[in-house]
């Protein structure tokens, strides 16, 4: 209760007073406190005015100001007419109970709305405070973060948020990662490495160059997206606006005829007005209004606590309608290093003098392949003499090393020269054979290493209503099928050109039927941006840090992680789920209102409750959405 | 031209729709955008019509709301 703003601790002190007030007098009332002799009609109107203007009277003071500025019809303006209406039929605690648990309802509606603001802003308040700049005299300036200039040296201290992106110049240690990526798993940064805004410093002091403005920096571009993304309506948030629009006029139109065309049958006009003006209390639409678009903001809010940044709600609506993914392979399900994964050695050679002498034919190169085998090699590859380097264009390599002929390729370039190859068990990767001196000495196989996770982020999405999981890779068709087995897919493409992928996603979209209609693409961004554009959700990966990523998808995950896409997956069922209890439960209850106030049977205090408790209720369910344990998706 | 306002005492979703409705009629503005969750408002119009186009928005947002108040 002490988050309350000034105006609402005013609103609550009129509410506790006017309560008071008015149950004093319906004691008094009711047990006839007052004398006999003035004891009349008047009195009273005037004693339960009291109570009712401390509560009502802003409510009053804005219907008049509504009919000046040409908006009649508003809630105001329907709750002033109540109300004076019970008045004048002299049923005055009626008429103070209706304002007074009206207001009681608004207040706790402003409250839910405003708690649920401030959970959003903590959670975004991961945008740095301050900025030490260190001057070119050395001295350390606390600044603030608006103010720093691209090129200027931050100092950040153990614990402090780097407050732009820049690169590290001094300095390595562990930063923590989980503001924007929602992973507790520190990360590793070194001297020429690139940090971002929001991360925090590990336990060394680091010097870092700022390399963007404060408004440029990745933070401040989360927080806008996270901002924007609310405005970009779900078809459900949609539908709620379009149907008020509708029904607002028609529920009018209802209550005038409730109002005056029974009582040219049955007479007794005030009663039939009393219930009209019951019946429009009861329509007010604000419950869905408010809740529906609450709900996704909830939905975004927790999707950007774990690290994924989503871009409108209508992407978190179509989520928890997907139907078929389709993802990338090398970088997205694999971790787009290629590694050596298997060696085979030939009798009596040892696994480092393979390497050794692979890696010493392969020194020279920096074709991947190349790269990994000279990685796996534990020691110094310059101590081999190596001479007379042969380049077998397409088929692999050669030289003298240490005075023994070394070739390294394919089993067709030591077969032409005559080296008997022994055939062996098939290997995931690209392979190469080795001999030295004539002599098949081994296989060395290189990959890419399937993610850890993968297999099973896979697996999950199908239990979450996706009927295909597709691969779609540039890398050959041996390479794909035994990741593919591996990672559990429906189906997997490869050999594929880029264009070639966006083709496929075409076919794929258009054999979608069937209840759940979406296609999510997941890429790294940079070279899948057409791909992106054509899904329906655009899912970027491993984007830390890369702009282009960050304008091309929809859905940004910050990190590698590709097991967020089945808990973005679930986050989006469950708003997608609140979302539709609340138009369900406030349609319901409204309709039965509804006509038991045509009907005469529900009284104002029905009509009241059917609006605000049903709004109220309504918010708080919406409010799940915000304060859900992210673990729990 | 492009602004952002914060808004204070923004409390009906309904009202933030009508607001926005009526803003984007407003002579010369290209697009108008008024969200209830983070209470800001953006205007996109005319250069040269700018003040007259805030003047006017700020007109139209107190006769939806009138205890709504624009932070300029």
């Amino acid at each position: 209760m002490n988050s309350l703003t000034p105006r609402q601790r005013r609103e609550l002190k009129e509410i506790i007073i006017s309560g008071i007030i008015f149950f004093a007098l319906m004691v008094a009332q009711h047990m006839n406190l007052l004398p006999e002799s003035v004891n009349n009609a008047w009195l009273w109107c005037a004693l339960y005015l009291v109570p009712y203007l401390i509560v009502g009277r802003d409510v009053v003071r804005k219907c008049f100001l509504g009919i000046r500025n040409g908006n009649v019809f508003d809630e105001c303006f329907l709750m002033t007419l109540a109300t004076v209406g019970a008045l004048a039929t002299q049923e005055f605690s009626e008429a103070v109970a209706v304002m007074l648990f009206y207001q009681v309802g608004e207040f706790f509606q402003r409250y839910a709305v405003g708690k649920s603001r401030n959970s959003i802003e903590t959670l975004l308040s991961i945008a740095p405070e301050y900025a030490n700049v260190i001057r070119e005299d050395g001295t350390v300036e606390e600044i603030d973060p608006d103010d720093v200039e691209i090129g200027d040296t931050l100092l950040i201290r153990p614990g402090e948020k780097f407050p732009v992106d820049g690169t590290v110049i001094e300095g390595t240690g562990y930063i923590n990662t989980s503001a924007l990526t929602g992973e507790s798993m520190p990360r590793s940064v070194d001297e020429g490495d690139a940090v971002i805004s929001g991360c925090i410093n590990g336990e060394n002091l680091m010097k870092v160059r700022a390399d963007k403005l404060y408004e440029d920096s990745t933070v401040m571009q989360i927080l806008e997206l996270v901002e924007n993304a609310s405005s970009k309506k779900s078809q459900t948030e949609s539908f709620i606006t379009r149907f008020a629009r509708y029904y607002t006029p028609a529920v009018v139109v209802a209550a005038l005829v409730l109002a005056f065309v029974p009582p040219i049958f049955a007479g007794n006009l005030m009663d039939w007005v009393m219930r009209a003006c019951t019946f429009l209390v009861i329509s007010c639409p604000c419950a869905l209004v408010i809740s529906v678009p609450l709900a996704f903001f909830g939905g975004i809010g927790a999707a950007s606590r774990i690290g994924v940044l989503v871009k409108g709600s209508n992407y978190l609506e179509m989520m928890s309608e997907l139907d078929t993914v389709v993802s990338d392979k090398t970088g997205t399900l694999t971790e787009g290093r290629f590694t050596v994964s298997d060696v085979y050695t030939a009798d009596d050679v040892s696994r480092e003098t393979l390497l050794g002498l692979a890696a010493a034919v392969e020194s020279g190169s920096t074709h991947p392949i190349a790269v990994s085998i000279c990685e796996a090699y534990d020691g110094d590859v310059t101590a081999f003499d190596v001479k007379d380097p042969v380049n077998y264009t397409g088929k692999g390599f050669g030289a003298s090393v240490d005075g023994k002929t070394v070739l390294v390729g394919k089993r067709s370039l030591l077969e032409a020269e005559g080296i008997s190859v022994p055939s062996l068990d098939d290997v995931a990767g690209s392979v190469c054979y080795v001999s030295a001196d004539g002599k098949f000495i081994g296989r060395i196989a290189v990959s890419d290493s399937i993610k850890i996770g993968a297999a099973d982020a896979i697996s999950k999405m199908k239990q979450l209503g996706a009927s295909k999981v597709v691969m779609l890779t540039g890398d050959s068709k041996s390479a794909a099928e035994i990741a593919s087995k591996e990672l559990g897919v429906t189906d997997y493409k490869a050999e594929l050109l880029p264009a070639d992928k966006v083709t496929w996603v075409e076919k794929l979209l258009s054999e979608i039927t069937g209840k759940r209609r979406f296609l999510a693409f997941i890429g790294d961004g940079i070279n899948d941006a057409p791909v992106l554009s054509r899904a329906d959700i655009g899912i970027a990966m491993g984007s830390l840090g890369s702009d282009a990523a960050i304008e091309a998808a929809d859905v940004v995950i910050m990190d590698d992680d590709i097991t967020k896409v089945p808990r973005l997956m679930k986050i989006a069922s469950k708003t997608v789920g609140i979302s539709r209890m609340n138009i369900v439960f406030a349609l319901a209850v409204k309709a039965i209102c509804l006509i038991l106030g045509a009907l005469g049977i529900a009284n104002m205090w029905a009509a009241v409750f059917a609006d605000v408790g049903v709004a109220f209720i309504c918010i708080l369910n919406s409010m799940r959405m915000l304060t859900g344990k992210s673990e729990n998706m | 031209m492009k602004k952002k306002f914060k808004l204070q005492d923004l409390d009906c979703a309904n009202c933030a729709a009508k607001m926005e409705d009526a803003i984007k009629k407003i002579d010369g503005v290209e697009d108008a955008s008024v969200s209830f969750l983070t209470q800001k408002m953006t205007i996109i119009g005319d250069d040269a019509k700018f003040d007259e186009i805030v003047a006017q928005a700020v007109k139209e947002i107190s006769m939806v709301e009138p205890d709504c108040k624009v932070l300029l």
